[in-house]
């Protein structure tokens, strides 16, 4: 098999202060195949592309690129190379057009008007069709991936890399690329698949190299398995299964009418007429591909953002026109997705972040003073009963790792006695033990007889969750559905199916 | 190579000592510069740094330590409370020279009355002054999104403007001769910002002075809106989450700079300046926006910062006279040191480690 | 009486010094570094040109050493920011404060000089006043059409991107100070040069911090920075004409008519676009993780 490998890493290591990010990782990607890296966050699989993107330097270990030693120092070298990137989080500029984007991922792009046919001729190809001259900010999020997989693609890469790239596609959209990456690799183009869904991995790859604390843990065939084995291989150790046990839907306790909201930022999405009931102890769970209007619904109800007179109420109190600190007091709370700057000051110590949202609620600061005692004893109460991994309260918000800062965001939330909660990615970028227990949490706070709102682009994690589903696509809200018997291709179709995407000349 | 590694805590060793290491690095420099300019170096440093305090005219340098302190810490206070939530204010030396005008123009409308009551109304027209001055910027900011740096800073020139006409136009002395500039307050006791204990240099700006550096104590570390004022400056969505309203933090922030700055214009209107003149502001506005990074933004530090400030200004005087120094050595003391101040900051909140090779 | 060809050369010879500032400093902020220390920045060109063009004789040797000048001292800015990632707000507030008082320390000898006298160009027009002009298509073309300035704007609108993508985020920036420190060096020695004629301190009167409004006044665009150069060009002779006309308004108040017109300019343009062409990187302090 090495003989036909167009990669090939040795021994490669990566030390970052404090942690081990890549240990010793062994692998090759063979000619023509589509290549999973399978692992969790926080596994080293950004490290890994970072280094063979030349973002990164190894401390120790080598790399071969057909047969060559291949040791960038710079993504310029990586691109010569013969290596093609995508990024997770897109590396696009906003304010400028798709060709702009696209010259400025190129080392010798050419004029301006032979870049545009260049684009026009790979656009035909691969089914990929792109206007060169709109801005990225007017484009949804799968044309957004369009616009770097033909940035990657007009380098001619010899191995290409895209890095979790269905996380912001429906389920439909994602075959559509698929068929895409099929092509590719019938034409000879290697492609190292970055992701952690394990069903796409079993239907569509060749091959699986799983790591797993910066380790390569495996090496398989990835039909040869179940998703559950992967998952095993993946995390060390047999999945935890969650208790849904003991809930039992009550009257309504937040009513959403009618609520329209204009998009926060310019590539943000407005929020079209949007109703829902949220009954006691139930978790509704509301799905959506990135950007179709999530963070404007947790704004809206956390008091960030008001709206119009009567749209939102909760026990029947209008909440609609009150902040975020009298929805607290109300019972109204929220958990927004970004962990780091939104749900929490990064320099901010834990009992500073305690402060920012239970004072009102947890009488932490009467009158404006704080009373720096309780304060304390409820973030330590916080810390043990979340089971945050921190050296003490006084710690700051950013030296937590993903999962136990999130634990925490969580833990201050469900600790102050919520009627309603909403949370938005509860267990984004968190690792699978830190995510069982924040989503067994959010299941106790409905069971004690909460209403838990889950907005989430994790359909497993919401049919695991919901009750009832709800799909939230280009800012409007469907109808709910029961989560029992609700399959993947339903939900895809409710989130907007292929978004009007054409497969085009698929296996051409 | 070297590498920069964020922390995510800032030592609180290093909090201390990089304002203490951007004075010495400041005094080196300066003495590089003046040996360069044919000056004796040490000579210089001394006469700046020491002389106020212990040289042989010391008995009147001090008491001006306080009276030159108390404007700027009163001011930096109100400035390191807008910074500290990325309001940037940078026109205290406008609203200094507006609360010194509605200051003295009660003054002045009262003479000849006396009255126990009017020196109180002159405080309040001048916090009110400085309170108005400051809050232009901010409704700009908050109507019409117009950024309150250049607005606040424009504002200072707009003022300096104002001063003019009301010392050639409005508030001329009628018994002064023609000559520019109001009436002189320190000869209407019932106006006059007198030294209140002879030979300290205290008076009334500096019990404010004391007054804020307190009250903005307890606000920024014992207040929860301190701690929102903290949370937008660094993490604006996270303080809306808390509940913060931002236009309402950039009136809060402006207005209370602004009243500060009011305040310390009316004091030295009243006082040590005694008149409003053509060249009433004299950068004190500007000055303390230094004091306050020299103090990291803490009261207890500008409080520092601030006499040190005074102590270059005093220095410079004093190396003017027996040295034939020129004034402006100040100034460039003054930004050289913030300039240093910025730089070491880098010591605190990122670590330095050689790179491997 | 007024003669309209004489009003546009004085207009035109208002709005030069603004024009040069706010150009170069166009290209700092499309960077994505906001440097307020123009001010710094042009009254030590103002110096430094007068200086050498007064021991010359040349005053187009004092351009260029005006340039120099501007591009040296706004590398304090630029290795603060860039290299020690310190605060640019506060750096740039360093830097206006450190130009007047360096410029107050050094200007004394030059109080009281006057300027050597320069040839004109074409049509009675200074040689500076042409090459403000010719700036503005250049800097257009630089930003719109070359392969580094399409980098500088990447760099600008999304330094993480660009970074990912392999540029040079610090090099860029560090040269865009750096030109613009030159720029604004060049437009401080217009007015102590061609303008004033002589050196005095603080000459400059606020003109970098009208450079600063000015660039957001036109939106990020050269031909903007044109625009509003000669809107505040038009308003400072207007001011002018008004007060040698000897009409019935103070002295002092017809004098800040061009900070009023700054802040109303600031306004307007905010309130229809509400900052939204700002670079998307803006004065955020860049570190690599890696």
């Amino acid at each position: 098999m090495s003989e036909n490998a167009i990669f090939r890493a040795e021994g490669l290591s990566k030390t970052y202060p404090g942690v081990k990010a890549n240990d010793n990782i062994t692998f090759s990607v063979t000619e023509g195949c589509i290549h999973a890296l399978l692992g969790e966050n926080g596994a080293g699989k950004s490290t890994l592309v970072k280094t063979i993107y030349g973002l990164v330097r190894p401390d120790e270990g080598r790399m071969w690129l057909g047969g060559q030693a291949f040791a960038p120092a710079d993504p310029h070298a990586a691109r010569a190379a013969g290596v093609g990137l995508v990024f997770q989080h897109f590396s696009l500029f906003d304010a400028m057009s798709v060709a702009e984007n696209i010259a400025l991922g190129l080392d010798n792009p050419p004029p301006r008007r032979e870049l545009a046919e260049r684009i026009a001729t790979i656009s035909r190809d691969y089914g990929l069709p792109l206007n060169p001259n709109r801005l990225i900010a007017d484009l949804s999020a799968g044309e957004r991936q369009r616009v770097e997989i033909i940035r990657a693609l007009l380098g001619h890469p010899r191995l290409l890399i895209m890095d979790e790239p269905t996380s912001v596609l429906t389920p439909q959209e994602a075959e559509i690329l698929f068929a895409t990456l099929r092509q590719l690799a019938g034409a000879g183009t290697s492609i190292l698949y970055i992701s952690h869904k394990l069903d796409e991995i079993r239907t569509h790859c060749d091959r699986a190299t799983i790591l797993r604390g910066g380790r390569v843990v495996d090496s398989c065939n990835p039909r040869d398995h179940t998703a559950r084995e992967l998952a095993a291989m993946m995390v060390g150790g047999e999945m935890r299964d969650i208790d849904r046990s003991g809930r039992r839907p009550g009257e309504v306790l937040l009513q959403v009418r009618d609520l329209s909201l204009a998009p926060l930022s310019i590539d943000g999405t407005s929020l079209k007429s949007l109703s829902l009931d949220l009954r006691a102890g139930e978790v509704l769970a509301i799905g959506g591909v990135a950007g179709n209007g999530q963070e404007e619904l947790l704004s809206a109800l956390s008091g960030e953002i008001t709206s119009a007179p009567g749209t939102i109420a909760l026990e029947g109190q209008d909440m609609s026109r009150l902040g975020p600190v009298a929805r607290r007091r109300a019972g109204l709370l929220a958990a927004p997705e970004d962990r780091l700057g939104h749900a929490a000051v990064p320099g901010f110590s834990l009992v500073e972040n305690a402060l920012l949202t239970a004072a009102p609620r947890q009488d932490l600061a009467p009158g404006g003073m704080i009373r720096r005692a309780a304060a304390r004893s409820f973030t330590e109460r916080v810390i043990a009963e979340f089971d945050v991994r921190t050296p003490g309260p006084d710690t700051a918000a950013s030296a937590l790792s993903g999962g136990n800062l999130q634990k925490f965001v969580i833990g201050r939330e469900v600790l102050q006695d919520p009627h309603v909660l909403v949370v938005n990615q509860p267990t984004w970028g968190v690792d699978a033990g830190a995510a069982a227990a924040i989503r067994q949490a959010l299941l106790n706070l409905a069971a004690g007889g909460a209403g838990v709102i889950v907005i989430s682009q994790d359909l497993e994690e919401l049919l695991e969750l919901g009750d009832r589903f709800c799909a939230l696509n280009e800012g409007r809200l469907s109808d709910p559905r029961p989560t029992d018997g609700l399959s993947l291709d339903e939900i895809g179709l409710m989130l907007g199916g292929a978004h009007g995407m054409e497969a085009a000349h698929v296996a051409a | 190579m070297w590498r920069l590694e964020p922390r995510s805590d800032a030592p609180l060793i290093w909090q201390f000592a990089t304002p203490v290491l951007a004075v010495l690095a400041t005094m080196l420099t300066g003495a590089v510069l003046f040996g360069l300019m044919g000056y004796d170096p040490f000579g210089a440093i001394r006469t700046i740094f020491w002389d106020p305090l212990f040289g042989a005219s010391a008995g009147y340098s001090r008491p001006q330590l306080l009276v030159k302190a108390g404007p700027l810490i009163l001011i930096a206070c109100g400035l390191a409370v807008g910074f500290r939530a990325g309001i940037w204010n940078i026109g205290a030396e406008g609203q200094f020279i507006i609360g010194g005008i509605t200051g003295a123009a009660v003054g002045l409308a009262a003479y000849p009355a006396e009255g126990w009551w009017i020196f109180p109304a002159m405080i309040v027209a001048g916090a009110a002054g400085g309170w108005a001055w400051g809050m232009i910027p901010a409704l700009l900011r908050n109507w019409f999104g117009a950024s309150e740096i250049l607005v606040s800073l424009m504002l200072v020139y707009v003022a300096e403007k104002i001063a003019a006409w009301m010392a050639f136009g409005p508030m001329r002395n009628p018994e002064g001769f023609g000559m520019p500039g109001s009436r002189n307050l320190t000869q209407y006791p019932s106006a006059a910002n007198p030294e209140l204990i002879a030979g300290t240099g205290i008076h009334w700006g500096t019990i404010a002075a004391l007054i804020a550096v307190v009250a903005v104590w307890v606000l920024i570390s014992r207040h929860l809106r301190g701690l929102q004022i903290r949370a937008a400056g660094e993490a604006p969505r996270a303080a809306r989450f808390g509940g913060v309203k931002p236009s309402a933090l950039v009136a809060f922030c402006l207005g209370l700079s602004g009243a500060l700055a009011g305040l310390a214009g009316l004091f030295e209107a009243a006082g040590p300046a005694g008149q409003i003149t053509d060249g009433f502001g004299v950068g004190y506005g500007f000055t303390a926006i230094i004091v306050a990074f020299l103090g990291r933004l803490h009261p207890v530090g500008i409080v520092l910062g601030g006499l040190l400030m005074a102590l270059t200004y005093i220095g410079g005087d004093i190396a003017q006279m027996m040295m034939q120094l020129p004034s402006a050595t100040v100034q460039v003391f003054q930004g050289m040191m913030l300039f240093y101040l910025l730089g070491f900051d880098l010591l605190t909140r990122y670590r330095i480690r050689r790179r491997p090779a | 009486m007024i003669d309209p060809v004489s009003v546009f050369l004085m207009l035109l010879s208002a709005a030069t010094p603004l024009l040069f500032a706010a150009l170069g400093e166009l290209i700092v902020e499309r960077s994505g570094v906001l440097n307020l220390g123009v001010e710094g920045m042009m009254i030590t060109g103002a110096l430094a040109g007068f200086a050498a063009a007064d021991a010359t004789g040349n005053p187009l040797i004092g351009f260029a050493v005006a340039a120099i000048a501007g591009c040296a001292i706004s590398m304090i800015f630029g290795v603060l920011t860039q290299f020690l990632l310190a605060n640019q707000v506060a750096t740039g507030l360093a830097l206006a404060l450190f130009g007047l008082g360096l410029t107050a320390l050094f200007g004394k000898p030059y109080e009281g000089v006057k300027a050597p006298s320069m040839a004109l160009g074409p049509l009675r027009i200074h040689w500076i006043v042409w090459l403000g002009l010719a700036m503005v298509p250049l800097i257009w073309w630089f930003l719109q059409r070359s392969r580094a300035g399409l980098i500088l704007r990447g760099i600008g609108e999304n330094h993480h991107a660009a970074h990912a993508l392999g540029h040079k985020v610090h090099l860029y920036r560090l040269a865009a100070i750096g030109f613009g420190g030159a720029m604004a060096g060049i437009g401080g020695a217009y007015i102590s040069i061609a303008t004033v004629l002589q050196w005095t301190e603080g000459m400059t009167a606020g003109a970098g911090w009208i450079a600063l409004a000015l660039v957001v006044f036109s939106g990020w665009r050269a031909f903007g920075v044109l625009a509003g150069a000669w809107l505040f060009g038009g308003v400072t002779v207007l001011q002018l004409r008004l007060q040698a006309a000897g009409i019935a308004v103070p002295v002092q108040l017809l004098a800040m008519a061009p900070y009023l017109a700054t802040i109303i300019a600031l306004v307007v343009i905010s309130a229809r676009r509400k900052g939204s062409a700002a670079p998307g990187s803006l004065g955020k302090i860049f570190h690599a993780t890696s």
